[in-house]
């Protein structure tokens, strides 16, 4: 079976400066797969070409079978591919209910969708007492909550996550992680970007280490975990 | 007859009109934070359409009412259209250049417009028909007409269908969150550009109904009117604070009622040296006042609020 995402010789330029230099990565139907890299390594530049928010050619990225390398962001999501993007990016001055209604904004069934704001708060009962507060007065981790939440809304068969546990204290983390898990679970395939590459590995399947714009290594997350350079550069352990 | 009064009514009624021209501005700076110098032009599109249906149909036995709601209409769609022309022909294009870029386009077809006005209804001030019944009511010493409480009522339904759009529906959520963030605003499935354009056909909409308003209330119409409304609403919009939609109605009534009260006083506060022509310069001494002590507006975020 093809993959549901399949980046082939993908590169991403800022001006004249490539950013990703030809990379080749994909996730199978229900994968957890991470990305993890030092500052700068250019994961974020990858995950906004995935979803539509740079320019590519169309052929790199395969997704569903087919070339959507260019395709711009709001008709990716329409086909079930989500970002969380890296600093959460929720709309402060909306409400939490306003932010979730965001998230299904493509969707016509009402229903439906009334069904997965329902979901959605029982995954996040926090969201659910703060439903009417904007989104700019929650704390870091309820934003990220009220992020990952939002995307689910769309129904994503592909979840892309930015660096979810940036800036979050180790219990939030934990919880954050704890949700991840249980949407994999539910079968939505995902590739997580994280600067927390322990945690990453632990809950993926599968791992991929990028350094300056290119991939370095890739396998099976268990490997990666105990492979001595992923070890010194990335878990901060020396051999 | 009670002067204060007097003015008061006089204010509100050119200030609801002010209200509705600034929230076009409003909303298209709120959303791409474009100044659309050419708005005051969609609004005297609107009066000159107008201007052509009613004199159509004054003669005709239909009464004043159904002939003035025909050149709204009329002038409606037409601003509509026109509203989304500007935007997909000259602004879309523009989006990633530098702000000055669109800002000179504004200026440049607000000039193409009124040229084009000139062609079509001449240089002369159209006079309206007076079609209106001057039916009017004292209200404490104060004389209010029927064509006021027409205006003020027609603007404050506007102001509060739109205020309801914008909070309370789906597609008003979109606009807002496109105006917080247009990149994830996309992530979530917008297509910011159908936003973009709706904003400046809803704010073309409520410009073309303030042009026929401003219009048959001075009974007279002219292919420059456009301009002096234009800074004027955009005078209310930046006092209320810009990109703020109370913002933009309080300004605007503020405006109105700042204006007419001057006009009604200035003669006795200066001795006559100056009189109530001077009307117009109060709307720029406010601008003025406003930039210098609270560039935000009334109403307004600390600019870098706004993500
Ligand atoms: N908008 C931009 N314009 C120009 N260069 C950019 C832009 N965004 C990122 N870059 C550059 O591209 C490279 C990769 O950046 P990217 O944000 O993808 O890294 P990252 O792996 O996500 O890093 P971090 O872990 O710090 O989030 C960096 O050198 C960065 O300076
Ligand atoms: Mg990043």
């Amino acid at each position: 079976m093809s993959p549901l995402l399949a980046l082939a010789r993908l590169e991403v330029a800022y001006g004249g400066i490539k950013a990703v230099k030809g990379i080749d990565l994909d996730v199978s139907k229900g994968e957890l797969v991470c990305l993890i890299g030092a500052n700068g390594a250019g994961k974020t530049t990858t995950l906004k070409a995935i979803a539509g928010l740079l320019p590519v050619a169309a052929e790199a990225i395969r997704y569903d079978g087919a070339p959507i390398g260019g395709t711009r962001a709001f008709e990716l999501v329409r086909r079930g591919l989500a970002l969380v993007p890296e600093g959460r990016g929720v709309f402060g001055q909306l409400t939490v209910a306003e932010n979730l209604a965001m998230g299904a904004y493509a969707r016509g069934n009402a229903a439906a969708v009334k069904q997965d704001l329902a979901r959605a708060f029982d995954l996040f009962p926090r969201l659910a007492e703060r439903r009417g507060q904007s989104a700019g007065t929650l704390s870091g981790g309820e934003q990220q909550m009220l992020a990952i939440g939002r995307a689910l809304m769309s129904r994503p068969k592909l979840l892309l996550l930015d660096e979810p546990s940036m800036g979050l204290a180790p219990l939030m983390v934990q919880k954050i992680f704890e949700t991840i898990l249980a949407v994999a679970k539910e079968g939505v395939t995902i590739l997580l970007v994280e600067q927390n590459a322990r945690l990453a590995l632990e809950v993926s399947c599968r791992g991929y280490v990028m350094e300056t714009g290119l991939i370095t290594l890739s396998g099976p997350a268990r490997e990666l975990l105990v492979d001595p350079k992923v070890r010194a550069a990335y878990l901060g352990e020396a051999d | 007859m009670d002067i204060f009064l007097q003015q008061i009514v006089n204010g509100l009624t050119l200030g609801s009109v002010y209200a509705v021209v600034a929230l076009g501005y409003t909303m298209v700076y709120g959303i791409i934070q474009l100044i659309n110098f050419a708005h005051g032009e969609v609004v005297m599109i609107g009066a000159m359409v107008a201007f052509s249906v009613i004199t159509a149909l004054a003669g005709t036995a239909l009464p004043p009412v159904l002939i003035v709601f025909a050149g709204i209409l009329a002038a409606v769609p037409v601003c509509m259209l026109l509203g989304y022309a500007m935007e997909r022909i000259a602004y879309r294009p523009l989006r990633g250049a530098p702000r000055l870029a669109p800002l000179i386009t504004a200026i440049g077809i607000s000039i193409i417009l009124q040229h084009v006005a000139l062609l079509i209804w001449s240089r002369n001030p159209l006079a309206f028909p007076q079609i209106i019944p001057l039916a009017s009511f004292d209200v404490g010493g104060a004389i209010i007409t029927g064509a006021q409480i027409a205006i003020i009522l027609t603007s404050v339904l506007m102001m509060g269908g739109l205020t309801l759009m914008v909070y309370r529906t789906k597609l008003g959520i979109a606009m807002r969150a496109t105006s917080q963030n247009p990149q994830v605003a996309g992530l979530m499935g917008i297509d910011i550009d159908r936003i973009i354009a709706f904003t400046f056909i809803v704010g073309a909409a409520l410009g073309a109904v303030a042009g026929v308003m401003v219009g048959t209330y001075y009974g007279i119409a002219h292919y420059s009117m456009g301009s002096l409304l234009g800074l004027k609403a955009f005078s209310a919009a930046v006092l209320g604070g810009i990109g703020n939609l109370a913002g933009a109605m309080l300004g605007g009534i503020l405006l109105g009622i700042v204006e007419a009260l001057a006009a009604g006083y200035i003669g006795d506060l200066t001795n006559n040296v100056f009189g109530s022509n001077y009307q117009d310069v109060f709307a720029f001494l406010v601008l003025i006042a406003v930039l210098v002590f609270r560039p935000s507006g009334l109403l307004g975020e600390r600019v870098g609020d706004r993500a």
